[in-house]
């Protein structure tokens, strides 16, 4: 299944964002630009959560995300967080994953709420990622927030779980895409 | 320091504490009424009373404030009934609800009617409170109901209903009294203090206020410490 957009269009007021924009994602990709050129509107109208003003979209099917902010529940630890929208994910499978991203036992401990911005960064991409009823993946700045060592990690694990699903991937760290070695399109 | 101000100035008031009973009269009034089983008796009928009022108010608030959030219709159905209550003085509570109960359960009605609006107000408070990129989030990630209850509406609700529970465990001790000083149920702490004052017992009328005053802090704490525990269990918050 592939993701197909066509002639998509949105405006905020007179402000157009999006004109006539078309794209095909058959694979991972990654999508690149500069501030305020309608990506995150893009990967929002991808998710239902933004209506185009005209085009089509078709084959996002049960999408995962990591939005802009990390929107974990943050009472939760961040293996719960994964597991509350794994579909299936253990806790076991959560936690020793969250652990190759550099997640210590005493982290594992603690609620979302006091974890690090880069640690909720890396449990928001995680869950993403480990989603298991996910056939698109919808990624929106995962790597916001982490130093050079942690991106490489990062990346790596993002390589290895979104595996062929179609993924878009928004990003404006240049080395992250290097690193990932995904087509780009650039808007 | 506010209990030797409160010494002095009834010393200064003299009469024998007639207008302004003493600390220690106060105390020692309290001695005299906590051995006798009557004492006690009241204070089990009021508070049994008073609590079902705030339990029954407590879930009404909560099932009209969900209703008042999800349909704008049963606000704008609700929210004049809420505003009249809140204006209505207790004694009018008091003299109409005498004419639909008997006089033993009047507590039962007007510790109720105080406590539904403010437990109301505080759930849509809280359902306004909840954060939408979450329920956002629960959506996309296509979340079953009870996930996005017990993990998302829940711990949103909970602070402003935990607050507007606690707060109003206050109103309804002293609007349930009031409305037994009025209505004078038999056996009831209300009673107790309006035949100590028809007989001037000044340091009468403190200890029963002073008994008014320690179970509404008793039972707030309880509350408090009960709705935290839920909170933790329901939400599954992590504490460390």
């Amino acid at each position: 299944m592939s993701i197909v957009i066509t002639d998509l269009c949105k405006s905020f007021g007179s402000t157009p964002v999006l004109q006539r924009f078309t794209w095909t994602v058959e694979r991972p990709m990654v999508l690149m630009g500069r501030s305020g050129c309608g990506k995150t509107t893009l990967l929002r109208i991808l998710l239902g959560l933004e209506s185009a003003d005209s085009g089509t979209v078709t084959g996002v099917e049960t999408p995962a995300a990591v939005f802009q902010e990390d929107r974990l529940c943050p009472q939760l630890t961040a293996a719960a967080n994964l597991t509350l929208t794994g579909h299936g994910l253990t806790p076991q499978d959560a936690e020793r994953e969250l652990r190759t991203l550099g997640f210590t036992d005493a982290e594992l401990a603690l609620p979302a709420a006091r974890l690090s911005g880069g640690q909720k960064r890396r449990a928001a991409l995680l869950r993403a990622l480990l989603c298991r009823d996910a056939k698109t993946l919808l990624l929106d700045e995962p790597f916001t927030g982490m130093d050079a060592e942690l991106v490489e990690d990062a990346v790596a694990a993002t390589k290895r779980l979104a595996g062929e699903r179609p993924t878009i991937l928004v990003t404006h760290d240049r080395t992250a895409v290097d690193l990932l070695g995904w087509p780009v399109r650039e808007v | 320091m506010w209990i030797l101000i409160w010494q002095l100035a009834a010393m200064g008031l003299g009469h024998g504490g007639l207008f302004l009973a003493t600390p220690l009269q106060t105390l020692g009034a309290l001695a005299q009424l906590a051995p006798t089983a009557a004492f006690w008796q009241r204070i089990v009928f009021s508070a049994l009373r008073i609590m079902a009022g705030f339990l029954l108010a407590a879930a009404g608030g909560l099932l009209l404030g969900a209703a008042g959030a999800r349909w704008h219709w049963v606000r704008v159905f609700i929210d004049p009934a809420m505003q009249l209550i809140r204006a209505m003085p207790v004694a009018s509570f008091v003299i109409l609800a005498l004419l639909w109960v008997r006089s033993a359960n009047l507590s039962v009605i007007v510790s109720f009617t105080h406590v539904l609006p403010v437990v109301y107000a505080g759930v849509l408070g809280g359902i306004a409170d909840t954060d939408p990129k979450l329920l956002e989030m629960a959506k996309v990630y296509r979340l079953p109901l009870t996930a996005r209850l017990r993990y998302i509406w829940l711990p949103g609700i909970f602070p402003s209903f935990c607050e507007s529970c606690i707060a109003a465990m206050g109103m309804c001790w002293k609007s349930g009294v009031s409305a037994e000083v009025i209505g004078l149920p038999d056996h009831s702490v209300g009673d107790a203090l309006y035949r100590a004052k028809i007989t001037l017992s000044t340091p009468d009328v403190f200890a029963w206020t002073l008994v008014i005053v320690l179970l509404s802090a008793a039972l707030s704490a309880a509350a408090a410490a009960l709705l935290r525990t839920a909170k933790t269990r329901l939400c599954g918050e992590v504490r460390v």
